[in-house]
């Protein structure tokens, strides 16, 4: 098998003195959608949180694409080409798509300020592929409804030609409509040969969009097993039971 | 992912939509509009002269520098009450290093050309050093700005009285006064070409504006609104200074030293003051600030930041390193306004800059600087500072005692606010 893009081995961090998550090991290949599950606290968030730099990791490593890699901050993150869409969006209200679409990366001028113009045009144009209805360019985003608050993020995210992509609970503030069009979005950026972290409770979603889902309980890591070997039930008992039935038999 | 809102077709503009003048800053100039008549009125015409419009211009600056600065501070969630307390130990410092230090260690004889630049970068460097200090306490070591801006309240007040023990540091150096107000201007000649220099490079920047826009197929406003605007601008800068240039120095003053005024003798000169050096300190702060807050990478991440600390830092912004930018461009700002309120005087005194802290947080709140963070603008603590120094200067005109003015200030501080909530929720969560 190919290498890896990513290799999380051996990972654990905890806050004060609880192991949110204890000893964790898993792999991304590129083209691959690996879906984590697990209930609110199980340490599914802050795993990926290490990797997109928001937490700096107690002990273990990262590989990424056969090299260690040092992430101490989401800088250091966005320079191996993660992105990351948060479940809280982390959009800075008070400003427009196109500011927040650029943050900390914002097209500048020859004499180095901000061209406000430029980006504008960029998003206009992302956003055109993204969501087609998307007009407000001009409101800060406060004044957004959540489904365009969303794929703001989105967007945000798929614009820098991201390798690795990690998006925590990408469905969760949407409508019928707007996930299914982020489940195409998935499909596509698969295509392109992006590896894609999915944090998600809707089990029959992540049944039908992932490759390989991996189950967390407690900060550890309970299996992780192709889709096509497992039924829902075996997902929902190793998120409730603690136990990979595959790993039993 | 749907959008309602935008099925309709556009409604019909009106008139001042097609301007597209921030209706924020309408309200504000308004605000100061009607305070300028109200004592125009109360006062038979002696507020709105010349005469009084310069002396508000001059008794502004120092507050509005700062005010300026406090910006920033409130848009990232801070606060800092020690700024008038850091201006007392900058003029302290500037006030004993051209009396005293340069002469007497240096040995540069008083009145030597070097003195006042000296003292001046030495003034800017320790206010940029305070204030990073500051901003590194709170940034990197997690402690409340008020309680750090706080503590420094009584640490540089009194730094500044032990410097100088207490005492008045003076006369200052005649150069280092120029940047008090009266005592430099421009006059008439000169105060022409920078104001025409001035209105022909701001309609320079709207035409090259809409010529971005058309570039990037973004709508733009109709032509005649265009025009307007350029008219109102150009209209604004040149009325202020032909109203300082309508300010002629009186003759006694000219009777002094004549010369000065390209003048043979008292008789029949006339001169005019024109723009005082320290306004130009004032204009020159409020583009650069301006510049930084729309136009660069630190302004997007101060406004980022005040508006959502953890996004900023998710998305790699070093919010610890902003927050000692921030203080230390205030230090210098507080240094500046030192420089201009103790060359105002002619000597730095003890109390001087007390309760400047109150005035400069007033001034930004007041031109709509949300406590909340995130929102903000120079031009609006600008004019804040403007409204304030209106309502002192003319109540005392009119003779309102003492204890009813800061009354006064109090109220139409807490209204501003009032008004600023109300005006914002009816936009629903704009800014």
């Amino acid at each position: 098998m190919s290498t890896p893009l990513v290799e999380m081995k051996n990972v654990s961090i905890a806050f004060g003195g609880v192991r949110a998550v204890d000893n964790v090991s898993i792999d991304l290949h590129a083209g691959e959608v690996v879906g984590l599950l697990g209930h609110n606290g199980a340490g599914k968030s802050t795993l990926i949180k290490m990797l997109s730099g928001a937490y700096k990791m107690d002990s273990g490593e990262i590989w990424i694409e056969g090299n260690k890699a040092t992430i101490n901050s989401p800088r250091d993150s966005r320079d191996y080409n993660i992105e990351t869409i948060y479940q809280t969006l982390a959009l800075a209200d008070n400003l427009d798509a196109a500011s927040n679409l650029f943050l900390g990366r914002e097209l500048t001028t020859p004499f180095g300020f901000v061209d406000d113009s430029r980006m504008e045009s960029e998003t206009r144009k992302i956003m055109a592929r993204l969501n087609p209805n998307f007009k407000k360019l001009k409101e800060p985003v406060s004044a957004l409804s959540g489904g365009q608050r969303q794929s703001v993020a989105i967007a945000r995210a798929v614009y820098f030609n991201a390798k690795i992509l990690i998006m925590d609970e990408p469905t969760a503030a949407l409508g019928v409509h707007e996930t299914a069009m982020v489940a195409e979005l998935i499909g596509e950026l698969k295509k392109q040969g992006l590896g894609i972290f999915l944090i998600s409770h809707d089990t029959r979603e992540m049944m039908e969009l992932c490759d390989r889902v991996a189950v967390m309980k407690n900060g550890q890591l309970i299996g992780s097993e192709r889709v096509e070997d497992v039924t829902e039930d075996d997902i929902l008992s190793m998120i409730i039971l603690g136990k990979n039935p595959k790993a039993a038999a | 992912m749907s959008d309602q809102s935008n099925a309709k077709s556009p409604p019909k503009r009106s008139f001042l939509q097609s301007l597209e003048i921030d209706l924020r800053l309408l309200g504000m100039i308004g605000a100061f509009l009607a305070v300028c008549l109200v004592f125009n009125l109360l006062t038979d015409g002696r507020f709105l002269t010349p005469r009084n419009i310069f002396n508000l211009s001059i008794q502004t600056v120092s507050v509005a520098i700062m005010a300026t600065g406090m910006v920033f501070v409130i848009v990232t969630r801070h606060i800092d009450l020690s700024v008038g307390a850091l201006l007392a130990t900058c003029t302290a410092v500037m006030g004993m290093m051209q009396t005293s230090w340069l002469p007497n260690i240096l040995g540069l004889e008083l009145g030597h050309p070097l003195i006042p630049w000296i003292t001046i970068i030495a003034g800017l460097l320790i206010g940029a050093l305070i204030g990073a200090a500051q901003g590194w306490l709170i940034g990197y070591h997690g402690i409340p700005a008020f309680i750090v801006t706080l503590g420094g309240l009584l640490i540089w007040r009194n730094v500044g009285w032990h410097l100088t023990d207490g005492a008045t540091i003076g006369p200052l150096d005649k150069t280092f006064i120029l940047f008090g107000g009266i005592n430099g201007t421009l006059g008439a000649t000169w105060s022409w070409i920078v104001g025409i220099a001035a209105a022909a490079i701001s309609l320079f920047f709207i035409w090259s504006g809409r010529k971005t826009k058309i570039q990037h197929g973004f709508p733009v406003k109709p032509m005649w609104a265009e025009f307007t605007v350029m008219a109102l601008i150009t209209g604004a800068i040149l009325g202020f200074v032909a109203t300082l240039n309508a300010y002629t120095v009186p003759t006694r003053v000219i009777a002094r030293n004549p010369a000065l005024f390209s003048c043979e003798s008292a008789e029949g000169c006339v001169a005019a003051y024109g723009i005082p050096y320290s306004v130009l300190v004032l204009i020159a702060v409020a583009i650069v600030m301006t510049v930084i807050a729309l136009r660069t990478r630190l302004g997007r991440y101060i406004f980022a930041t005040g508006g959502n600390p953890d996004a900023a830092e998710l998305s790699g912004i070093n919010t610890r390193f902003l927050t000692v930018k921030i203080f230390a461009m205030v230090g210098v700002l507080c240094a500046l306004a030192g420089i201009i309120a103790s060359a105002r005087l002619g000597y730095h005194t003890n109390d001087i800059g007390t309760l400047d802290e109150l005035r400069v947080i007033a001034a930004a709140v007041i031109g709509g600087t949300a406590l909340s963070g995130g929102v903000g603008t120079i031009y609006g603590a600008i004019i804040g500072a403007l409204i304030m120094q209106s309502l002192q200067s003319g109540m005392a005109m009119v003779g309102v005692d003492a204890p009813y003015q800061n009354i006064v200030v109090g109220a139409v501080l807490v209204l501003a606010v009032w008004i600023d909530i109300q005006y914002r929720k009816r936009l629903g969560g704009k800014s």
